[in-house]
């Protein structure tokens, strides 16, 4: 659990105690721009990202939701692909924030090594951190925002609410794309990325996606509602059924806080590696 | 929008620059300037300095600190002690706004890999915040400048060397900086596309851009610089042009004689009084004297038999040789 010390900064401090150089010149758009511009030759990579969830769907909410049924939910009797939708939707948002933050981050960091021709333009670590993280996101909103059409296609959206499932899917991706990239700079080797799938895939089978929280007994029930995973499915399944609680502000404060978390490691670990 | 234009105007402005004759403005100055990695001292209190329009070369064997000082101007890496001040400004202080008119080539390419040639120059213009058309433009006239044109769609995996470095050099130049640093530029490539990269940092020269060149090679330094310090081990051990140092630490010619391993130190014995100087390689027997040709005739007349002989000029690499006792190039 290499992502472990993220979660234990508090983005207020760090950010705080950061040098100029942190937080970038604004120049991380020329990052944006730089992946854009990669990414026109190849854009039927990014295509392939979507399917995953959408494969999910087909088999667990349609298939499984066959001998499922359909289920309670704040009183409401829903189909299990209803149901299920919301999680894969955060799910989404979290692989497709991963892809970028964290193989092409270490490519480029420790491979190709273009981090440092970058680093020898008016562009500082901070602008490299934000760069990645915004394009990161960008790309985790563009899997949510197909993701969300599906949904919408096949009826499965349970509000007019569900709109703002949108903003809270982006912010998904931010709280990843920002850990990511933070845990990123810390790995040596590409085998260091077991890590990610070890904290990835379990995040994804037992984050609530699948079925509420309430199986766990009480103590799992915390541990689980930590992972910010959970809090965004939960987020995005309370938007979608129209629930506007307090907690939402709650679960965007925390994955907000974590993506500025993971940013503000990544800069200064840049900082460290790259201007020695 | 007005923002790019003002740009240009410096931009402009600064080529002007570069056409005066050279004015005795120093571009980089340093003081005691130090580079500590822990209890590592890479560089151990250099003083140098360097004129505008000129060529400025580092000449060392690895590890003699040339990369760590080529880092610490171009601020990749903050000073440790001492002072330096580059395009009159501080590098810890003034990082972005000095990298903004210095082009650097580091010893690796450092190219994107997953961006054309045309590409990585664009996007690399980009980073310097340059307006697109204004980018496009130089583009197109870098690669032709770096003879590149043909290539400009390939993936930069597919160049060869040479042309890799070719590239590494146009990107430096996209933001038509002052100031050009050059870590060994030619490291690793064959005698024709050294030759060809050499041609090119002649024109930039002329054009009166100020280039810094670290390298390990001597002739590169007596083919290029106007003047060069050599270092070792962390310190500045001799500074001037390359005539001034040939003539201060070495004769003016070299007479070399191989005598076979084992009887190289024995030969030298009997030859000590024939020059000026003797040094012993484990190949081969160094007579440093202004008539090589003479010395060679007396090496016979004493009845010695070399192997094989030759008579060369006086290089750097004796200068370097007298200095440290050892050869540049392991």
């Amino acid at each position: 659990m290499t992502v472990r010390p993220v979660f234990e900064r508090s983005s207020v401090l760090s950010l705080r105690v950061l040098p100029p150089a942190l937080l970038g010149r604004g120049m991380a758009r020329r990052l944006v721009e730089r992946n854009v511009i990669a990414y026109r030759r190849r854009w039927w990579i990014l295509a392939t990202g979507f399917f995953e969830p959408f494969f999910y769907l087909l088999s667990i909410g349609l298939g499984l939701g066959h001998l499922v049924g359909r289920l309670h939910l704040d009183g409401r009797l829903v189909a299990y692909a209803a149901y299920v939708a919301p999680g894969l939707l955060a799910s989404s948002a979290m692989n497709g924030a991963l892809f970028d933050s964290t193989f092409n981050v270490f490519f480029k960091l420790k491979i190709a090594k273009s981090y440092d021709a970058v680093l020898a333009t008016p562009v500082e670590v901070g602008d490299i951190a934000l760069g990645e993280v915004t394009w990161s996101l960008l790309r985790g909103a563009i899997y949510s925002f197909a993701f969300m059409c599906v949904m919408a296609a096949m009826g499965l959206v349970l509000s007019g609410w569900a709109v703002l499932c949108f903003g809270a899917a982006t912010l998904v991706s931010f709280a990843f794309a920002g850990i990511g990239m933070g845990a990123t700079c810390y790995m040596r080797s590409w085998q260091d990325f077991d890590y990610v799938s070890m904290a990835s895939i379990p995040m994804f089978l037992f984050s609530a996606v699948f079925y509420p929280l309430s199986v766990y007994p009480g103590w799992l029930q915390v541990v689980v509602s930590l992972t910010p995973l959970y809090q965004g499915v939960d987020m995005i399944r309370e938007l979608d059924a129209g629930l506007l609680t307090p907690a939402l502000a709650l679960h965007a404060g925390y994955l907000f806080a974590l993506g500025l978390a993971g940013m503000a490691v990544a800069a200064r670990r840049l900082g460290a590696l790259l201007r020695p | 929008m007005q923002h790019a234009e003002a740009r240009q105007e410096d931009l402009s402005a600064s080529r002007e620059g570069r056409g005066r004759p050279a004015t005795r403005d120093e571009v980089v100055v340093a003081r005691h300037l130090e580079k500590r990695f822990g209890d590592f001292v890479a560089v151990d209190g250099i003083d140098f300095s360097v004129e505008r329009g000129e060529v400025f070369g580092f000449l060392g064997p690895n590890g003699a600190g040339k990369t760590s000082t080529m880092r610490m101007v171009s601020c990749l890496s903050p000073v440790s002690g001492g002072e330096l001040s580059v395009l009159g400004m501080e590098p810890n202080a003034h990082g972005p706004e000095i990298r903004r008119r210095l082009g650097l080539v580091p010893q690796d390419d450092t190219l994107d890999l997953e961006l054309s040639v045309r590409d990585n120059l664009y996007l690399y213009g980009r980073y310097f915040d340059l307006p697109r058309r204004e980018v496009r433009q130089r583009v197109e006239r870098l690669l032709e400048f770096a003879h590149l044109s043909e290539k400009g769609d390939e993936e930069v995996d597919n160049l060869s060397g040479g042309m890799k470095r070719r590239l590494t050099i146009a990107r430096a130049l996209i933001s038509e900086p002052e100031l050009v640093i050059l870590d060994e530029p030619t490291t690793g490539l064959d005698p024709q596309a050294r030759h060809l990269l050499w041609d090119r940092l002649y024109r930039l020269k002329q054009e009166g851009v100020t280039l810094v060149i670290t390298t390990h090679y001597m002739d590169e330094a007596e083919q290029l610089c106007d003047r060069l310090v050599v270092m070792d081990k962390g310190k500045i051990v001799a500074a001037g042009s390359p005539r001034q140092l040939i003539d201060t630490y070495s004769t003016r010619e070299v007479a070399e004689l191989r005598f076979g391993v084992d009887e190289n130190a024995a030969a030298a014995e009997r030859l000590a009084e024939l020059a000026a100087r003797v040094e012993v390689l484990p190949d081969r027997v160094l007579l440093y004297t202004d008539d090589g040709d003479e010395a060679l005739r007396a090496a016979l007349g004493l009845g010695l038999r070399p192997e094989a002989s030759l008579v060369r000029r006086s290089s750097l690499e004796d200068v370097f040789l007298r200095l440290t006792g050892r050869s540049l190039v392991d």
